[in-house]
């Protein structure tokens, strides 16, 4: 009990906590990525995918409770470790200029907060569903397939045929990748599993991830915008 | 050449400071930052005022004494050098150049460009020494070390206590010092069995002295006037983390 207590109130413990959850919420980028770019696959291949997810609730809720989790901590760690280093100069300089430093690294909480707003906006959006936020005046709930399974597809190509939210999807992965360009590098540091012969190596290997990850997730809307599956609006 | 300097004045820690303008006329290239500051001093002296407080003490970059944020980048911005050896050929004729303290809520000013950095002191002392019995004087090789080991725990030791990687972190964190103080003896044998101990009493005791936290920016070893890497930040997080799961 002592040991978790020191974790939560040392400054390299919080570090721990934004590194693992942060770690724990890149898998999870990467396996939703994973699964949403099969709506290049076709709406057969997605609808069955979305399906296969709703389908269990056991394993569904305890990874989303866990998601939810990790995401708790890591601003709750964020908001700490931020506080403590505002504190910690009380009085600025009238020069100042970050040298070796990225401009990524120096943003993290801006980009972070945004990003969580993007999620807050998604969840709302593609899971919850809530019809006056998704600009299209269309209720995603009532879209239904051949099979009788919700069709994401159709959901996906209404939804994103919007252009403002296509473009808040895009910005939010812009900054999602501003975000792990530092993080997906900086959380090993944090763990301490880095050194001088790794660094060079990690620090690049989590810039070319970040923008995968975004073109990835950007070519979605993307696509939906210049017309793809525009075939089953007719 | 002819400098203009902004300079932070400050007559004690609960005084207001503010900057005040001064010239450095017909200093030479060739000195360097403090000895130009000393030709402003004996100007202000002769004038009858106060002379700008400013730590300094070896002058050829060991000690760790001089200090002084140029124009925004502590030890003023050129690779591996310290204030007192940075040189004026780095500035050109007619610059206006702004000279402030170190600034930290752990490294309060005490005295125009002179900031009190005991809390360093109390760091080292939470644990960064080697516990040495008294007894018959040991054989000098009979702990062998690698020369890797050896030269990995030099690169840490090199570290001068100057405290520029605290000024230039955009959250004041004490973290560069503190992981080169703990790698240097958690790396070598002597300094093994005390390692869990002193990564977490000197981490406690950074805490408690109320500097910020790592957010890996790099800024630190980028002034770092002795190339400390940020590697052992990752180091230290290591040895931490070691011995916070021990349960010690």
């Amino acid at each position: 009990m002592k040991t978790i207590a020191n974790i939560f109130a040392s400054s390299l413990g919080k570090k721990y906590i934004m590194a693992v959850t942060g770690f724990g919420l890149f898998l999870f980028v990467i396996g939703h990525l994973a699964g949403n770019l099969q709506v290049f696959l076709g709406p057969e291949a997605i609808n069955r995918y979305g399906a296969f997810l709703q389908s269990n609730p056991e394993l569904l809720w305890p990874a989303r409770i866990g998601l939810l989790l990790m995401l708790g901590l890591h601003i709750w760690s964020a908001a700490k470790v931020s506080l403590e280093n505002r504190a910690a100069r009380p009085e600025g300089y009238a020069a100042y200029e970050p040298v070796g430093s990225t401009y990524a690294s120096r943003t993290m909480l801006v980009s972070g907060s945004i990003i969580f707003v993007f999620v807050v906006y998604h969840l709302l959006h593609y899971t919850a569903q809530v019809q006056y936020l998704n600009l299209t005046g269309r209720d995603f709930r009532v879209f239904v397939d051949l099979k009788d399974r919700h069709d994401i597809f159709k959901t996906l190509v209404v939804g994103f045929s919007n252009g403002w939210v296509s473009g808040f999807y895009i910005l939010g992965m812009a900054l999602l990748c501003l975000h792990l360009s530092h993080g997906a590098s900086s959380m090993f540091q944090s763990l301490g599993w880095r050194n001088d012969v790794y660094r060079p190596m990690m620090e690049n290997l989590a810039r070319v991830v970040a923008l995968l990850i975004f073109l990835g997730y950007s070519s979605i809307p993307a696509a939906i915008l210049f017309g793809y599956g525009r075939e089953v609006l007719r | 050449m002819n400098l203009t300097l902004k300079v932070w004045r400050q007559k004690n820690p609960r005084a207001a400071g503010g900057f005040e303008t001064y010239e450095a006329k017909g200093v030479t290239p060739e000195m360097s930052f403090l000895e130009m500051l000393d030709v402003v001093n004996e100007e202000l002296i002769a004038g009858g005022r106060d002379p700008i407080a400013f730590d300094s003490d070896c002058r050829e970059g060991i000690c760790g004494m001089c200090s002084l944020v140029i124009n925004g980048i502590p030890h003023g911005g050129q690779p591996g050098t310290t204030t007192c050896e940075l040189h004026l050929r780095h500035f050109h004729d007619g610059q206006t150049i702004t000279v402030e303290p170190w600034r930290a809520k752990a490294f309060p000013v005490v005295r125009d460009l002179i900031t009190n950095r005991s809390a360093f002191d109390r760091i080292i002392q939470a644990g960064g020494f080697v516990s040495v019995n008294t007894g018959g004087t040991p054989d000098g090789n009979a702990i062998p070390v690698p020369k890797t080991t050896a030269d990995r725990a030099m690169d840490a030791a090199a570290c001068i206590g100057c405290g520029a990687c605290v000024a230039v972190c955009k959250n004041a964190s004490a973290m560069l010092f503190v992981a080169a103080k703990v790698s240097h003896l958690n790396l070598l044998p002597q300094g093994k069995a005390e390692k869990d101990r002193r990564a977490l009493n000197m981490v406690k005791q950074m805490d408690h002295e109320g500097f910020g936290n790592c957010t890996v920016t790099g800024s630190c070893e980028a002034v770092c006037p002795k190339e400390i890497s940020l590697s052992f930040i990752a180091k230290m997080n290591r040895d931490y983390g070691v011995a916070t799961l021990k349960g010690q």
